[in-house]
């Protein structure tokens, strides 16, 4: 193996392990988000100042190209970041249904509690409206389906 | 007030209804006068609310569409914040008629979730092709879990008692179709009672039927997908908390 393809994937290694850490470190990612990048840019570095224990590793597993085994290590950890999004997706949006039904409900109490102050009525309740057009749009056929 | 079952409330989940909303929601008034009407504007881009407002329905105004899950969810919050004992969930494009309120609600005496049915035996409401084999299929199964007969499980007229109001405030699916299946599956797993009255469907007062053969299909595959996936899902206490949280 040539000096510099050594070096290049020592420094790439590196570059990811700095990379993840310096945005740990300004709270740009929070750290339950950068274990599995943490993971693979330690392994990557392992690997390439050792190239040996590839070769051992791949040897361990019965994988005839080491090169391969690279691969798969890595597509698995990219299938966990993916799972672990999905699933942080789906609690973020659970939590913002339950803000969007705590602010409905507290919009109903200031309508009731201005009526008998007699508080003349805000008409028009702001919505939100472009932050959420996807969504919007993909909810579209959603009531109306299920249930006619 | 006084011979009813304790206060009902009327909840009306609405999606840009502007045309229907008004006028149902004053035939409702008319027609069930025991009972308050929340129309759950479910972020309607037109007018709902103020249509729904102007004609004396208490407006609760979602800021962004969550669907008919979330819009229950919310009534069920309401209905407990605002000590109300049932809730009974109307669309609010006119389909429901309001004389059967009374009916669903006399009906929770002896249950604690009443469906209003469609193929029961009242009107001519028909479906055709997968969206029928999907009703057929949820209706026998879900018969089963609840142990009783149902005919139209994904009917969204309903009446729930105070036992159904409290699990549901805290335990409501949100998902697709949850509000109509799993709906039923956590009424079971919580030992609440279900049956149906049969009710008969008017034409929609406003806004078109969505049913192509290519959406029939896919909505089999949901349904199946929604139902499997209540089953499935770990037995959580689904007791009734003392508290809404």
């Amino acid at each position: 193996m040539a000096v510099t393809t050594y070096i290049l994937g020592i420094a790439a290694a590196i570059m990811v392990i700095v990379v993840v850490l310096e945005m740990l470190r300004r709270g740009r990612f929070r750290e339950r988000h950068a274990t599995w990048w943490l993971v693979a840019g330690v392994i990557a570095l392992v690997v390439s100042i050792f190239p040996a224990t590839l070769e051992w590793a791949a040897a361990l597993v019965g994988v005839q190209v080491p090169t391969n085994l690279v691969f798969f290590v890595l597509i698995a950890i990219l299938f966990f970041v993916c799972l672990q999004h999905g699933a942080e997706l789906t609690v973020l949006e659970e939590k913002t249904r339950t803000l969007a039904e705590h602010s409905a409900l507290h919009q109903v109490r200031l309508d009731a509690l201005e009526k008998a102050q007699g508080i003349p009525a805000q008409t028009e309740v702001p919505r939100a409206d472009s932050a959420t057009e996807n969504e919007r749009e993909a909810s579209q056929t959603r009531p109306a389906d299920g249930k006619r | 007030m006084s011979n009813t079952p304790g206060r009902t409330l009327i909840v009306m989940p609405a999606f840009n209804e502007e045309q229907a909303v008004g006028d149902v929601v004053r035939e409702v008034l008319g027609a069930v006068p025991f009972a308050d009407v929340l129309v759950v504007n479910d972020g309607s881009r037109d007018g709902t609310a103020a249509a729904a407002s102007a004609a004396g329905a208490i407006v609760a105004t979602l800021p962004f569409n969550l669907g008919v899950g979330g819009a229950m969810r919310l009534g069920f919050h309401y209905a407990i914040a605002n000590e109300y004992d049932n809730v009974v969930q109307l669309d609010s494009d006119g389909q429901h008629n309001p004389a059967h309120v009374a009916k669903l609600v006399a009906g929770l005496a002896n249950a604690d979730i009443v469906i209003g049915a469609r193929f029961a035996g009242e009107g001519d409401y028909r479906v055709t092709g997968p969206r029928r084999w999907a009703m057929v299929l949820l209706s026998s199964v879900l018969s089963r879990i609840t142990s009783t007969k149902l005919t139209d499980t994904t009917s969204g007229f309903k009446a729930m008692g105070p036992r159904a109001v409290r699990t549901f405030a805290s335990h409501y699916p949100a998902e697709y179709l949850g509000d109509t299946i799993e709906a039923l599956v956590i009424a079971a797993r919580a030992h609440l009672t279900v049956t149906q009255l049969p009710v008969a469907m008017r034409e929609r007062a406003g806004g078109v039927p969505s049913q192509t053969p290519f959406k029939s299909a896919l909505y089999l595959g949901r349904a199946f997908l929604a139902l499997s996936m209540a089953l499935l899902r770990p037995v959580r206490s689904y007791e009734i908390e003392t508290s809404a949280h």
